[in-house]
């Protein structure tokens, strides 16, 4: 074996041994800079018809965003599917809030129009002063309250 | 205040469009490439030292991939949203590790690599169990009390006086039936998962009940007890087996895990007090500390020379290395065991065993990254506590070989020779893979549209 072969072996370990690492850090970039979402599952016609949002819809909300409280700046996208507030980690949006139940509130979608309905909680849900007892519906720009969390519906 | 209350700050706001990716597609690439370096190392050291390729270079390159694929089919099946790079830099320091022994086998003419191949199997075999057997890692949090007590027990293993066995002076090793074995490597993990289930109970009056003492808040003692004496316990006994290593892996563990825990950097800096104080006290009280501060010091008083031939090996080495099979790494006493790293360093150079580095760094941010991710907090904790008890050890390891710190009696992991690390150290990578699989997988996002039938909810048991 040639001094010069085993020179170009040893140099071409080393640079294999930190392409590795390269990679491994090229695998780990999705975790720092996040990938995008993967395009919802296809509904059937008449399923996506009932629950889904159409698309523009006018005056519709198409996200929400917590404006008040511990989680202020986090929100979640409107899809169509029921968006569940708490503390609990099954809720679609899990707040760090005290003053909340484990299943607070819940925004729901039903014929064209968004409704937000308290789930039993101890310190109530609020739209303005008023304390919820059914549900409520909610339009772009108006805000919820659970406990110090407010929430905000935007377009 | 607590941890899962942290999470959503921690966050980036626009969380909802990062949606973690299975990545088992990443893991198997990334598997084949880390076989195909083990293989290129195994060859290498042969072509080196001997000028040939070894004739069962393709079983080697078979029997890893063999190897490789079945945890990885496991994994797929088992817990198909785990980290996708964690067992790949498993396997590539393996390779790594399992190359190195084979060139000093070569060098010195033993045959440890077969021994060490014969460990990984066995420790791949109990990954699997592990994977198999730990569906959801929240049942290691029920039983604290028991895991600490089955910790102790573990590292009072080797002072029976029949299975006890003492090697090199320190007395941490067992002897059953013709087999050897270092119970403090089980422990080690075993410890982790007790004090992670003992703070997730009492985090938040350690936190926050208690006195505050010269800026520093120490909580009440009935609430810092259980641990406190399973800690004590575990180090007088570690302290008696003349094993300095474990002592301090356990107790650096034991104050990142509070410090985690508590949030409270009062933690980090009463740890390093203590950590000043019991330096002072063992060096002044234990001959053996005392031996290896000095040989610290002045590397040329130690006959066998081990510190100062790994000087002179990682110098030879410089920046590229002599090239795996052409270097001296037989001149280090022991080289296979406690002194791989610098093996490493002066066949692979600077570059090789920052790159060696460098993996585990990788390695142990993906503990962290899982701990971050993670909803539950004994997951947080558990998570938090084994990466950072690795990431503890190669410190402590490799800084003693390098120097910077007093050489004490650490495996490196999966590099070192030694089946009780090898085999531990597996089954704590599948606890990793277990935490990050947990951590990874979706939140279920859409409720049940029934949910306010649903007036008793099921408390979780964490």
């Amino acid at each position: 074996m040639s001094e010069l072969t085993l020179t170009v072996i040893r140099l071409g370990f080393l640079a294999v041994l930190w392409l590795l690492v390269l990679s491994v850090t090229s695998a780990m970039r999705a975790d720092l800079f996040g990938v995008r979402p993967p395009k919802p599952p296809k509904q059937s016609r008449a399923a996506a018809r009932q629950s889904k949002q159409p698309k523009g819809g006018k005056g519709l909300p198409s996200k929400i965003v917590i404006v008040e409280g511990p989680d202020t700046g986090r929100g979640v996208p409107l899809q169509g599917a029921p968006v569940t507030f708490g503390r609990g980690d099954e809720c679609t949006l899990p707040l760090a809030d005290e003053y909340i139940s484990t299943q607070h509130a819940r925004l729901r979608f039903h014929e064209g129009q968004w409704y937000v309905e308290d789930l039993g909680s101890t310190n109530g849900t609020y739209v303005g002063n008023e304390r919820l007892t059914r549900s409520t519906p909610v339009n772009v720009k108006s805000r919820f309250r659970l406990g110090k969390t407010v929430v905000e519906l935007r377009k | 205040m607590s941890l899962n209350q942290r999470l959503p700050r921690s966050e980036p706001a626009n969380e909802e469009a990062v949606v973690p990716r299975r990545g088992r597609g990443t893991e198997l690439l990334l598997l084949i490439f880390a076989v195909g370096i083990s293989t290129f190392a195994y060859i290498n050291v042969d072509l080196g030292a001997l000028g040939e390729v070894p004739a069962d270079a393709m079983a080697y390159l078979g029997g890893f991939f063999a190897v490789s694929c079945i945890a990885h089919i496991v994994i797929r099946i088992r817990a198909p949203y785990a980290d996708p790079v964690i067992l790949p830099i498993v396997v590539t320091l393996c390779g790594l590790g399992l190359a190195m022994i084979h060139r000093l086998d070569i060098a010195d003419d033993t045959s440890h690599a077969t021994t060490q191949l014969t460990w990984m199997l066995v420790g791949v075999a109990l990954f699997l169990a592990v994977l198999f057997f730990i569906r959801d890692h929240r049942i290691l949090a029920r039983y604290p009390y028991l895991m600490g007590l089955t910790g102790l027990i573990l590292l009072i293993l080797p002072l029976m006086p029949v299975i006890g066995h003492s090697i090199r002076g320190a007395q941490i090793w067992i002897r059953v039936g013709g087999m050897s074995f270092q119970p403090n490597e089980a422990a080690k993990i075993v410890l982790t998962i007790a004090f992670a289930g003992f703070l997730v109970q009492t985090r938040d009056a350690l936190a926050l009940a208690g006195r505050r003492f010269l800026g520093i808040d120490l909580p009440r003692a009935r609430d810092l007890g259980p641990i406190l004496i399973v800690w004590v316990t575990a180090l007088g006994i570690l302290t008696v087996q003349n094993d300095v290593g474990p002592s301090v892996l356990l107790f650096g563990s034991f104050v990142l895990l509070i410090y985690i825990a508590t949030e409270r950097i009062s933690w980090i800096i009463l740890g390093l007090m203590l950590i000043g104080f019991g330096i002072y006290a063992a060096y002044n009280v234990v001959s053996h500390v005392r031996e290896r501060f000095d040989l610290w010091l002045d590397p040329f008083i130690d006959p066998t020379g081990q510190l100062a031939q790994s000087l002179f090996g990682l110098a030879y080495g410089g920046t590229i290395g002599t090239g795996l099979g052409q270097g001296h790494p037989d001149m280090i006493p022991i080289a296979e065991s406690d002194f791989i790293g610098a093996a490493l360093g002066e066949e692979l150079g600077l570059a090789g065993l920052a790159a060696v580095i460098l993996l585990y760094a990788l390695l142990v941010s993906r503990g962290l990254r899982a701990s971050l991710v993670l909803r539950d907090p004994f997951g947080k904790l558990l998570a938090a506590g084994l990466a950072s008890g690795l990431l503890l050890q190669v410190f402590v390891v490799l800084g003693g070989v390098t120097r910077l710190i007093p050489m004490s009696g650490l495996t490196t992991p999966f590099l070192a020779l030694g089946g009780s690390s090898l085999v531990m150290n597996w089954v704590l990578v599948a606890l990793l893979i277990r935490l990050s699989d947990a951590a990874r997988r979706p939140a279920p996002t859409d409720t049940p549209s029934f949910a306010d039938d649903a007036a008793t909810q099921v408390v979780r048991v964490t």
